[in-house]
């Protein structure tokens, strides 16, 4: 059986990563374990628990900083932000609906881990965007820090971002700061009804480059729209490609009337009041579309908008997958019919430009794919000096990412 | 002054040989190695160094700066690159014993790509001429230096330049989407694309604000926005500068990001209004610079509230921009704060510290207070919105020590920064100037690990040395690590 260490602060840490080092284990990093089943099935000799690191330490809504351990429950955050009409931005996934498991989990070190945002991406930035500072515990068992916990900082290297997305290979993670906004008073959804992927994306073009601040948008197949549990997006009985708005709201009729009038030439119109567009964006933050409790493999690709429809048609041909897009078009969420992850067909019609990562597989499918894009042998060769630069003995979540790494 | 590393005579001695092979990858005038030729690049915007390089290159492709970096690498040759030598850090002081590799002729946009809101450019494209390059479509690259108008692209990744609006906006990394790099073994790659994020390490990050210290950027893609249908801008002035602070606080607490937030204290108001006459109050102590944009609706509504909460923290003066070229006044005047403060002083040497904004109020009065101990005078500007905090010290350094006193002034703020929470540099980079402050922010454990990152692209040191780290060390010193066998520090099972 795998030993579980639970720290209980930094110092813990560090002597967790210090016997691990003395006996030559290698170590699983954990919050609440809810993006366990995302990376490719390595084996760990003990699982160090940082769910007893929690609590916020430092929360100045006008500094728009926050400060928290990292075991501290994302849920936890985003209640004290929004105490104070704060959010995260960039909208972390729950990846419950997809992964299984219990929503709403899920820590702050994990959010910085994965580097998973959402809908909000194309116009707020990623969670590493968000990243600001931390303290950690490096694979040599050092303690140290980077950034700072303000949110203008160019002293150093930026490892606070660097570290956001390495999936606990280069450093346990014990305490981060990251910066904070206002949440918008109000949210309306504009919807265009029957296009086909290359028109949607036209379509998600326009809005994205007009100066009506879209903050989300997102285009459904008639497949899938029909599927969703949201009303006006279910019975259009047709496709969906669905523009997000937010702010205050006479800012937002005066944006919903330009945008209707620039949209009004791809297709029949529709909207979404406040509620269903909460409901709406957080299904696509979740993947929840592909959230029907198989293990199906789910690809999450991330391309340039203009790429997606020729990548979506040339996966759908060769694979029969489903598909629909999120960050006007940029990221594709891709399920495949059968068990085979079809990986090939994926990063063919990727053609590199952009990267796969595949979100959701059995362990056995994982096993004999490459989870995460391959890197050219110029980056991979820098990535490997990289990692061994923070964990030279290979302790941390070994082989997570990639073999070797 | 911070020392540099000492001349490599060895290589100073091949120098004839080194400007040979150089001019065989580089032909032309790409190589410059007469002393007058060299001394357009001996120094950049901090004027206070000054250092002849040992040559000059100018190459045109990005194959050239491969072979130049290749050769360098192989022969043992420091290399210092260097965009438009605006850096207020010292970023591109030459080296007496390295190549300094300029890339002005990298200056072209290369595609201009509207459907996925991206430009790729050459790195020597300066900051505005992306802007104005996409213009004509009504799109923008957002973060803007006050130095827009020289300073390059490719010097704004090496140093994740910021700017006035980047508050809303962010500073270059939140902007840019891939670059082509040169490793200095002349290894060509790519980093990231016109998609979003990154599929492994997001090296990305490491790259912007790097200083130059891990590879040479040939190729950026960048982000680029629709202008915004309007933008208007409010003159606030205070009689105290802890009023001005109070407001700024209270309009980020009540929800409101503005495009921009400004602040200026009574020296700064004074010296900016000889200047350029943007009509500022000259009898306030602090003066706020608000911009808000967006459709003209929200504008005017925020407006309104940013009014209401100035009010209420005491303002006495209160004056919105009524139109476009009002508004392009108000910001003329804090625009050009350091030449106008350069026109009531012979020199003025100008800091970038960030600090939590609540803290300013006692920065302030601990600077009035160094202000007396070394006898220099001092000008605040400063990024409100984000606590990044611009000191101009007036000097003359044609007095005795007036330099060496400034330094030791600005040291001092820096100091002070750190000490309430803050941090040495918002967005001029460490470079030379903050080097030796590095260790005031940072344990030796914390450098070494940044320096092992630096080990990873350039492990015999010889891309930009003697900036950022205040102590070089060998990077197969940095890389050993000692496990313990038998002596295991924490033998027994973990206390917890």
């Amino acid at each position: 059986m795998t030993d579980i260490l639970k720290p209980r602060d930094e110092q813990d840490v560090s002597e967790a990563v210090a016997r691990a080092l003395a006996e030559e284990k290698t170590l699983e990093i954990v919050g609440h374990g809810s993006k366990r089943a995302i990376g490719r099935a390595a084996q760990t000799d003990m699982t160090l628990d940082l769910s007893k690191l929690s609590g916020i330490e430092l929360y100045e809504p006008e500094e728009l900083i926050l400060s928290a351990k990292a075991g501290t429950p994302i849920a936890e955050i985003e209640k004290a932000l929004a105490r104070n009409e704060q959010e995260l931005a960039f909208e972390p996934m729950d990846c419950a609906p997809l992964l299984g498991g219990k929503p709403g989990r899920g820590t702050l070190g994990g959010m910085i881990a994965v580097n998973l945002s959402g809908p909000r991406r194309v116009k707020a930035g990623a969670m590493r965007d968000f990243a600001l500072g931390f303290q950690a515990v490096s694979g040599r068992g050092e303690q140290f820090k980077a950034g700072g916990r303000v949110v203008k900082n160019v002293t150093g290297y930026d490892l606070p971002k660097f570290v956001a997305g390495s999936w606990g290979t280069l450093a346990v993670v014990t305490q981060a700061t990251i910066k904070v906004l206002p949440r918008s008073e109000a949210v309306e959804t504009v919807l265009v009804l029957g296009l086909d992927d290359t028109r949607a994306v036209e379509a998600m073009s326009a809005a994205m480059g007009s100066s009506c601040e879209v903050s989300g948008a997102a285009h459904l197949p008639q497949e899938i729209a029909q599927q969703l549990s949201i009303i006006p997006v279910a019975a259009a009985g047709r496709s969906v490609t669905a523009l997000r708005l937010e702010g205050i709201p006479v800012s937002i009729a005066y944006r919903k009337d330009k945008l209707q009038k620039l949209l009004a030439p791809f297709g029949e119109l529709g909207k979404l009041g406040p509620r269903d567009s909460r409901s709406f964006w957080r299904a696509m933050r979740d993947a929840t579309p592909f959230a029907d409790e198989t293990q199906n493999p789910v690809w999450r690709v991330s391309t340039s908008p203009s790429e997606a429809p020729r990548v979506a048609a040339a996966i759908r041909t060769s694979t029969k997958a489903e598909i629909f897009f999120d960050w006007a078009g940029g990221l594709l969420w891709v399920r495949m019919p059968g068990k085979a992850a079809e990986e090939w067909s994926v990063r063919s019609a990727l053609a590199g430009r952009g990267h796969a990562l595949l979100i959701r597989a059995d362990p056995a499918v994982r096993a004999s794919a490459q989870v995460f894009e391959p890197l050219e042998p110029g980056l991979a060769a820098i990535s490997k000096r990289l990692k061994e630069s923070f964990d030279p003995k290979g302790v941390l979540n070994p082989g997570r990412m990639y073999a070797g790494i | 002054m911070v020392a540099m590393p000492a001349l490599d005579q060895d290589v100073l001695a091949r120098r004839a040989e080194i400007v040979a092979a150089l001019r065989a990858i580089v032909p032309g005038e790409g190589v410059i190695d007469s002393e007058v030729g060299m001394r357009p690049y001996e120094s950049d915007g901090l004027t206070a160094y000054r250092q002849l390089p040992m040559v000059v290159v100018l190459p045109e492709t990005t194959g050239q700066v491969s072979r130049v970096l290749r050769y360098c690498h192989e022969h043992g040759v420091k290399v210092v690159p260097r965009g438009s030598g605006t850096s207020l850090s010292g970023g591109a002081l030459p080296l007496g014993d390295g190549v300094l590799l300029g890339l002005s002729k990298f200056n072209r946009v290369l595609d201009i790509d509207y459907a996925n809101r991206v430009a790729v450019v050459q790195p020597g494209v300066t900051n505005l001429g992306v802007s104005n390059a996409v213009a004509s479509q009504g799109f923008y690259y957002a973060p803007d230096p006050s130095s827009q108008i020289a300073c390059s692209i490719g010097g704004n990744v090496a140093e994740n330049s910021g700017g006035v609006h980047c508050l809303k906006y962010g500073m270059t990394t939140n902007n840019i989407l891939g670059v082509e790099m040169v490793l200095i073994d002349g290894e060509i790659v790519r980093i990231g694309g016109k998609h979003l994020d990154s599929g492994g390490y997001d090296l990305l990050a490491l790259v912007c604000g790097s200083e130059g210290l891990l590879g040479v950027v040939t190729e950026i893609t960048v982000r680029i926005l629709k202008k915004p249908e309007t933008a208007r801008a409010v003159l606030v002035g205070f009689p105290s500068s802890e009023q001005a602070g109070d407001c700024v606080a209270k309009i980020i607490g009540a929800g409101i990001i503005p495009g921009g937030m400004e602040m200026m204290d009574r020296p700064a108001i004074h010296a900016a209004e000889a200047f350029v006459h943007a009509g500022y109050p000259l009898d306030v102590e602090a003066l706020l610079i608000v911009e808000l944009d967006g459709p003209e609706a929200e504008v005017d509504h925020l407006l309104e509230r940013v009014s209401e909460i100035a009010q209420s923290c005491g303002s006495t003066v209160l004056r919105a921009s009524t139109s476009e070229e009002e508004r392009l006044k108000f910001w003329a005047g804090r625009k050009a704060a350091f030449p106008a403060v350069g026109r009531i002083a012979p020199d003025y040497y100008c800091m970038d510290g960030t600090i939590p904004r609540a803290k300013l109020p006692l920065v302030l009065a601990r600077m009035r207070e160094l202000s007396e101990q070394y006898g220099l005078q001092v000008a605040n500007v400063f990024h409100a919105g984000d606590g990044n905090l611009h000191p101009l010290i007036l000097y003359d350094a044609n007095k005795a020590d007036e330099l060496e006193r400034a330094e030791k002034f600005g040291a001092d703020i820096l100091r002070l920064c750190v000490e309430v929470g803050g941090v040495l540099t918002g967005e001029h980079g460490v470079g030379v100037e903050k080097r030796d402050l590095m260790p005031t922010m940072f344990s030796e454990i914390d450098l070494n690990q940044q320096q092992r990152v630096k080990c990873a692209f350039d492990a015999r040191g010889l891309l930009n040395p003697g900036k950022v780290f205040p102590t070089l060390h060998r990077c197969a010193e940095l890389g050993r690590m000692h496990v313990h066998g038998g002596n295991v520090p924490f033998p027994d099972i973990p206390r917890f």
